[in-house]
Formats: C-alpha cells, structure tokens, sequence
C-alpha cells in the first residue's frame, strides 16, 4: 500500500498536508505523533472512512495492489472489504451475539454459506485469540464480555473478511495491561497473513510490534523508518524530541 | 415505582424542610408530583365504584360475551374490546412501517435543510386535535374511500373474511386509517430519536466492515435501536387504543364486531363517547359504561409500561455496552 501527496480536509481545515508514504506489505507499521496531528484522519484516508465524516474530503492518490483507491469508479464499500479497520473504542454490535458480530462482515459481503460462515467465525475468533474464552458463549451477547475481549472481538470481526490491509487506531488505549499485551501478541501474529497499521501512543507499543514507525506533526510527515532507526538514530530533531520526550 | 419514588423524597424533604429554602421547595414539588399521583388514585377508584354495579350483575360475561342489549340488560363488551384492538392493529399494521421508513430518512438520509422543516412538519401532525381528523374522515377520507380504495379491496381480496361486505367508507378501516395517520408523528418521532442515538461508532463499525449504506441501517442502526423502536410502536398502540374523537366520527358505530374491515364497528372509546349522555344516572347501563372506561384503562397501563420497559432497554444499552 501507498500514499502519494495525500491531503486531507475537515471543512477549510487542513488535517493531512501532502503525506507520501510506502507501506511494506506483511509488515507491521506503526504511526506515532502528538495528539491532533492527524493520525486517525491518515490511516481513515487508508479505507476510505474519512469521507464518512461531514464536511470531510480527501485529494492525493492512495495505492492499493497498483490501484489508486481514490479513482471515480472505485467504490469505497469494495475498498472497505480489502482494508479493514480496528476503532480505538471497542465497539461490537451490542443487540447482535459474538457468532452474528464476527459474521456481519461476511454477510454484507453476500455470503450465504453458513457452514463456510461458522468456520470462517471460529478462524477468525482463534487468530484473534479469543475462541477459548468465548467457545461455550458464541451466542451469548456482544456486550456481554470484558472491554478487552470486546476488543478482540473487533479484531477478529475485521479478519473474518480477510482484508488485505488491518488498520487499527489506537486498538489498545481502552485497555489494562494484560489485555494490551494480549493484543500486542495478537498483532504480532497477524503480520503473516496481513499487512498491519497501527495507530499508537505508546512507544514502547510502537517498538515492540512494529518493523516500521512513521512520526507526523501538524499533519505532515517528519519522519519514516525502521522502527529501530526511528527510535535509536532518528534523522529529524522533531523526532528525537518528541520519542524522548522533550516535547513542546 | 413512582410512588415509592416520591414517598422517600417527601421522607427526606421533610426532615430538613423546616430548615432550609431548597428543602421547602423540593417538598413543595413533591406536594405536586404526589398531586398527580392523587388524582390517578381518584380515577381508578371512581372507576372501580362506578363499575362495581355492573362487575356484579354481568360478572366475567362483560368481557367474554358478545351480546349487548341495554333494553334487557345484557351487556357484553367483547364487541367493543375486539374492535378497539382490531383497528388499532391495523393502525400499527400501516402506520408503524411508514414512521420507520421516515425515521429512517430523518434520521440517516435527509440532509440538514430538510430533516429540521420535515422533523417539524410531523411534530405539527401531532398537533391536529383529533376532532379534525374526525372532520376530514367524514368529508374526504370516506368518499375517496368508498368510491375508490374499498372497491378496489373487495375486488381484488374480498374473498377474505377481512374485505368482504360492501364499501360504505365509515368502518373500521376508515377508522384503522385514521389512526395510522395520527400515531405517525409519535411513532416516527420517537423513532428517529432512538436512531439519532445510536452512537456512530456502530454506523462506522459497520461502514468499516464493506457494508453498504442499507446494510449499516438495517444491520448496526435499527439492530441496535430495535427496542426503542418497538417500544415507540407500543407508545403508538397505546395512543390508538385510547383515541375517542376521531374513531367515533369515521368507524360507522355498529354494536357488534365482524373481521371485516369494510364493517362498521365500535371501539371501547366511541361506544362511551356515543351513549354516555343517553345512560341514566346510577343505571346499570352507565356502570357498564364506566366498566368499559375501566378495562380500557387497564389495557392502556399495560401497554404504555410496556412500551416504557423497551424504551429502558434501549436506555441501557446506550450507558452500559459500548464502552
Ligand atoms: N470531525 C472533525 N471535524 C473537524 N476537525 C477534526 C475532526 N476530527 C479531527 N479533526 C481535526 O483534525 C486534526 C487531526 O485529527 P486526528 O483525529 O487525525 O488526530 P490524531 O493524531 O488521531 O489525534 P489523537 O492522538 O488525539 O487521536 C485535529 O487537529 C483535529 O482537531
Ligand atoms: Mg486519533
């Protein structure tokens, strides 16, 4: 996946200014940055959720397996299926059971199968690590389990549909320790199959689990490497600032 | 509930009542919820006096009996309760499927400039006393469905029990009609604020997941509203199941009950309405009729709790789930 001068608007107001960026497939990307500097609004731009918003429109050209998902006959619900994305609120459908939250991708998409569905569900349910806790309970209510498993819940709700790219938004900010570091592993796992883009702010987060580590400020850019160079020789001295905390 | 409510609230107001201008005030609108809760009290008890001489000579034959003949004395309501739940199924039947259908656009469809005059609009429905509503049943509604909706029904499905008979335009589903048109402002109302208050991370949950536009609507909005909206249904039932004025003035007044809505018939309502001033004073008659006011009143407490219960429901799963 690929970004080419990627600008995004709130109104009159400049969220992304010219973000180019190539994002290594089976590898896990991590973006970091103060808050407000357009983290969500760049990984939104990525499935084409930011023109959910009102007022919101993006410009620039974002590459997916060659094709720029912004062209006029692209339909976002297709680019939708092929990216998937993690909130950073857990938010499962509540009135649906954990079988009917992790299948509703599946039908939207049209499938009917419903053996293939069941074993599509528990897939996803064990690569999201949370079969076991929830094997006895597949009908048991989306609400009704911790905010980490509702979490991973979401994720496993996400991978159901096999997107190419997972994007996740600060997947962890609403969750203890334990579960974090559930998450963590579960995210470590997943590069094999997918091609991760975690939003963070947390950087130890950022080292543990991402081979690359973008940094942006204001909306633009700063910086983009191996996370290890990110962390241990950054380039930019707003970098090195902010990783060590001399910020502002 | 309520009245425990106000019953610890007048305990604590008034050991500090004497004490301080807040504690006085809030005893002084204790003193009014408890006024409200009072005049309730006084209405179900002038309903069970006045209903007690009639409860004693039909006994359990006033609901179950279909005979009602004031000259000997006979009187069975079951006519009446069955038209009233008749016509106000037909009523959800037709209008609780439109008022989700403008729910629906109001509230996740109509762009700005449209959703507050349209919103309006419907409110002002709400406001039509329902003596116009009778006006316009008798006037227009009832022509244009005598001489062209009701044929039509006979034609095409009178071989069903429910379209058999002839078209007159006063019968019961005039009145069903009239009743749909005026629960579509409460229950699209009701329905478009539980919509709105479906947070919009589940529309971006699903949205997220390849989901059209209809599927996040039909899946992730009315999946998680479906309890308001069912309970904005029963509020709409229990506004149809009480409506007096307009009901009367277009249903055809007929004493007796038939499935065909192309019958006139009676609800509860209209057949207190029509006869109250013909019935004696302390006549078994007029007891009927405030038995009739009683079981109406019963039905109307059930389904209004009911339809409460959804709603806190709905209530809950906002506060609680979605963390
Ligand atoms: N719905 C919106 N309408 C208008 N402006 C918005 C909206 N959402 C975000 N913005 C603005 O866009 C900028 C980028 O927001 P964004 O949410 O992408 O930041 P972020 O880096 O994800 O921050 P955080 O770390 O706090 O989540 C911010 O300045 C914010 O004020
Ligand atoms: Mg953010």
């Amino acid at each position: 996946m690929e970004t080419n001068e990627l600008n995004a608007w709130f109104g009159s107001f400049q969220a992304i200014k010219n973000v180019s960026m190539k994002i290594r497939g089976n590898l896990t990307t991590a973006i970091i940055g103060p808050s407000g500097c357009g983290k969500s609004t760049l990984i939104r731009c990525l499935n084409r959720m930011h023109e959910v918003t009102p007022k919101a429109r993006a410009k620039g050209r974002v590459l997916l397996d060659g094709e720029d998902i912004y062209s006029r006959d692209v339909d976002p619900v297709e680019i939708r299926r092929k990216v998937g994305m993690v909130f950073q609120k857990p938010n499962p459908f509540p009135t649906m059971s954990v079988f009917d939250n992790v299948a509703f991708g599946l039908r939207a998409n049209g499938i009917r199968d419903e053996e293939f569905i069941t074993k599509q569900v528990e897939r996803s349910l064990r690569q999201a690590a949370l079969w076991k806790e929830v094997e006895d309970n597949l009908d048991g209510c989306g609400a009704g389990i911790s905010g980490g498993q509702q979490q991973r819940l979401c994720i496993a709700r996400a991978l159901a549909i096999e997107p190419e790219v997972v994007l996740m938004d600060e997947p962890c900010s609403a969750l203890d320790p334990i579960a974090t570091s559930k998450i963590e592993d579960l995210i470590f796992d997943l590069k094999e199959r997918y091609t991760v883009i975690i939003v963070t702010h947390n950087m130890q987060q950022a080292a543990r689990v991402a081979d690359y580590t973008a940094f942006m400020y204001l909306g633009e850019l700063i910086e983009y490497s191996k996370t290890k160079r990110i962390f241990e020789n950054p380039e930019e001295e707003l970098t090195e600032k902010y990783i060590t905390g001399r910020f502002g | 509930m309520d009245v425990r409510n106000v019953y610890h609230r007048l305990k604590d107001a008034s050991r500090y009542a004497v004490l301080t201008p807040d504690g006085r005030f809030e005893l002084f609108c204790a003193a009014l919820a408890s006024a409200i809760i009072l005049i309730i009290i006084m209405i179900v008890s002038y309903l069970l006096e006045g209903s007690i001489q009639s409860i004693r000579s039909s006994g359990i034959d006033f609901v179950i009996g279909s005979r009602w003949d004031v000259n000997r004395d006979i009187f069975g309501a079951l006519p009446f309760i069955a038209g009233t739940l008749y016509t106000s199924a037909i009523a959800i039947l037709i209008g609780v499927p439109i008022s989700i259908g403008v729910a629906i656009y109001l509230s996740e469809m109509a762009p700005d400039w449209v959703r507050a005059p349209l919103g309006f609009v419907i409110e002002l429905l709400a406001a039509v006393p329902s003596v116009i509503f009778g006006f316009w049943g008798i006037f227009t509604l009832r022509g244009f469905l005598r001489d062209s909706v009701e044929p039509a029904l006979n034609d095409t499905l009178g071989f069903l029990p429910f379209f058999e008979g002839n078209p007159t335009g006063m019968d019961k589903f005039a009145a069903g009609l009239i009743l749909a048109i005026m629960i579509i402002p409460t229950v699209s109302a009701i329905s478009r604020d539980v919509m709105r208050a479906v947070p919009n991370s589940q529309r971006e949950a699903a949205l997220a997941l390849g989901a059209t536009k209809q599927e996040m609507i039909s899946g992730a909005v009315i999946g998680y509203a479906k309890s308001g909206i069912f309970g904005a249904a029963i509020l709409g039932l229990g506004r149809a199941v009480g409506e007096t004025m307009a009901v009367t003035m277009v249903i055809g007044n007929k004493n007796s009950f038939s499935w065909s809505l192309l019958d006139p018939g009676q609800t509860m309502a209209s057949i207190i309405a029509i006869n109250w001033w013909e019935a004696d004073s302390g006549s078994l008659y007029q007891s009927a009729l405030i038995e009739i006011g009683l079981v109406l009143f019963g039905i109307m407490l059930i389904i209004n709790v009911i339809g409460r219960i959804l709603m806190g429901r709905m209530i809950r799963l906002r506060e609680g789930a979605v963390g």
